[in-house]
């Protein structure tokens, strides 16, 4: 009755909580999938507390598990009548599940691996714990062991980076509060001092093929090519470490400008030169 | 790729097989009933009932309406597929292990375990198209081989019949005589059980897994060997691609020692290895226990493999498998 009768708003019953109201709500929109697979979903509905209208966006990732081509016979035994134990089974039996889990080819060695540097100490035991407090990489060395280790303080010196805040002695920050995202950031740039960062790079180039390219300057600790999350597409750049600046410094004078795959590579030092 | 998980199965898997369509998957285990699925989303069809014992192999007819099944049971079954109605029982006095039709369907070969005093044999069945003409009648009985008989399958044209199992021998034997033609050389041969048969797709060649932690690749016709694919550990099942030069094999320690190890040392995983170039392409992990049984959708773009831990991991390749270089 009052949904048929269109009901103003101002000429509702305050008092009348329990009435069912979704009818004011804006109807369900449902974008997509896209060529990508997304779908968007926007659905209204009354949140019960406080009586107030929620939006909600849902989006979500359509996959394509798989493709075949199917007989005729074959989509015929589609609607075969269940029989035996799957006939009177319950649903929520859940004798089918997708594995929560990416399973994948795990090829036998890794790539890259081929191109070694003698000088980059193998992983051993207890690789897990080792963590390099210079130059940040794991299960590679200790700090003690570092190659970098002299190196480490005096590229501090020589970038003269404006003092981070968690030293404690930058005069201008001290005391104030320091949202924890920037902290990190900055933590993570000094770990980024023999990187480089490459861009307009070709979506076909992966990692490997940047271990490749820059694995002949010399050892490398991370190759690493941006992809978007969404399309699984490469964005175009990546960002190289080298476990020795001097080699990331021959490699940008070398590859900077370089024709690769029929672009142009621009290569760069990845933390952002201070000026 | 995300796996699908089948659990349709209380006890460890023993042999899953695609009709040729590669719509449905078929799978059998330790436990008395074998399952039919359906290959793309892992929904479960049915369940055949009757059998009494384990169900050690089946295979399905090329038309997809009929099942053969051999069980610990002693004896074989045929199924009706869609309705999972039995049609009728051969029996025997051991149990039956390995099933196969023959191109046409109108044979099968069915072989039986040396079980108190019998000697294994492999026996040829007419499979009437009628049920009422169907006779438990044996049109062939090989016999002569010590051991169990793991595996008997068709060569080409149904002229022969290639038998592997305990001895780790292979054989061929003439499916008019009845007699032995070739057997597989000592030396080049596998050294331990064999556990596993598979044909390629254009029956010119066939791989055998065996327990020496081996699969050999092999002429259908002259029983030479081509190809030997080296594992760390032994071999219970194998397949060869049929779209890719891809074999897969799995298997993983003995049932018996598998408590004592981590999953990983276990190396539960399906291995890759070219066909031709031997060397390995990868591993697919999963499984808690031993792999027992894989198989190639014949479209060549999934496969699924049935473990020890009583399930069915069915994989649809992701599209980087396709342009995998070595």
């Amino acid at each position: 009755m009052a949904a048929a009768t269109k009901m103003r708003w101002g000429e509702l019953d305050e008092n009348d909580d329990d009435g069912d109201l979704s009818f004011l709500l804006p109807p369900l929109v449902v974008t997509g999938p896209d060529e990508n697979g997304i779908k968007k979903t926007v659905e209204y509905r009354f949140d019960e507390e406080t009586g107030k209208t929620v939006k909600v966006t849902t989006t979500t990732r359509v996959r394509e598990v798989a493709r075949t081509r199917v007989t005729k016979r074959a989509i015929e035994r589609r609607g075969w009548a269940k029989f035996g134990d799957a006939a009177h089974i319950d649903a929520g039996a859940r004798l089918t599940m997708v594995s929560t889990e990416e399973i994948v080819l795990e090829r036998p060695s890794a790539p890259g691996s081929k191109t070694e540097d003698p000088l980059v100490p193998k992983l051993d035991r207890g690789a897990a714990l080792m963590l390099c407090r210079i130059c940040g990489v794991k299960g590679n060395h200790w700090t003690s062991k570092c190659p970098n280790k002299d190196l480490a303080p005096q590229l501090d010196a020589l970038v003269d980076r404006p003092p981070t805040p968690d030293t404690g002695n930058g005069g201008s920050r001290q005391g104030k509060y320091v949202p924890p995202k920037p902290k990190e950031s900055d933590m993570r740039r000094r770990n980024d001092e023999n990187s480089v960062r490459v861009s307009n790079l070709s979506e076909d180039t992966h990692e490997d093929d940047l271990r490749e390219l820059f694995g002949s300057f010399g050892p490398l600790t991370r190759a690493y090519v941006s992809l978007d999350h969404r399309t699984g597409e490469s964005r175009g750049f990546g960002f190289v470490s080298f476990v020795y600046r001097e080699h990331a410094e021959k490699a940008i004078a070398k590859l900077n400008g370089y024709g690769y795959d029929n672009l142009i590579l621009h290569v760069e030092w990845a933390a952002p030169r201070p000026n | 790729m995300r796996p699908i998980l089948m659990k349709g199965h209380e006890r460890p898997l023993t042999f899953l097989r695609y009709n040729r369509d590669g719509d449905l998957l078929f799978s059998c285990a330790k436990d008395h009933s074998p399952n039919v699925w359906f290959a793309d989303n892992g929904d479960r069809l049915g369940t055949y009932r009757g059998h009494n014992g384990a169900v050690w192999s089946c295979d399905v007819s090329r038309d997809s309406t009929r099942l053969i099944t051999g069980s610990a049971d002693q004896t074989a079954k045929l199924w009706d597929v869609q309705t999972g109605r039995e049609l009728f029982t051969f029996r025997f006095d051991a149990p039956a292990r390995s099933v196969e039709f023959a191109i046409g369907d109108g044979l099968a070969v069915i072989t039986t375990d040396n079980f108190m005093d019998n000697v294994p044999t492999a026996q040829v069945k007419r499979i009437a198209e009628d049920l009422d003409d169907q006779s438990e009648e044996s049109l062939l009985v090989i016999t002569g081989i010590k051991g169990r008989i793991n595996r008997a399958v068709w060569g080409p044209l149904n002229r022969t019949i290639i038998t592997a199992g305990e001895d780790a021998t292979i054989r061929i034997w003439d499916t008019e005589t009845g007699k032995c033609l070739k057997e597989s050389d000592k030396e080049q041969g596998h050294q331990k059980t064999i556990t596993s048969l598979s044909k390629s797709a254009d029956w010119s060649h066939f791989l055998t897994g065996s327990l020496d932690k081996s699969a050999k690749l092999w002429d259908i016709r002259t029983l030479t060997l081509i190809k030997t694919y080296v594992t760390e550990r032994p071999v219970n099942a194998v397949d060869i691609s049929p779209l890719l030069d891809h074999v897969v094999i799995g298997g993983g320690q003995d049932a018996m020692n598998v408590t004592m190890t981590d999953r990983r040392a276990g190396k539960f995983e399906a291995k890759f290895f070219h066909k031709i170039l031997q060397e390995e392409i990868g591993g697919v992990k999963g499984h808690f226990g031993p792999i027992n049984a894989l198989a190639f959708n014949p479209d060549g773009r999934s496969f699924s493999s049935g473990g020890e831990d009583g399930y069915v991991r069915l994989h649809h390749f992701d599209s980087d498998y396709f342009n995998i270089k070595i």
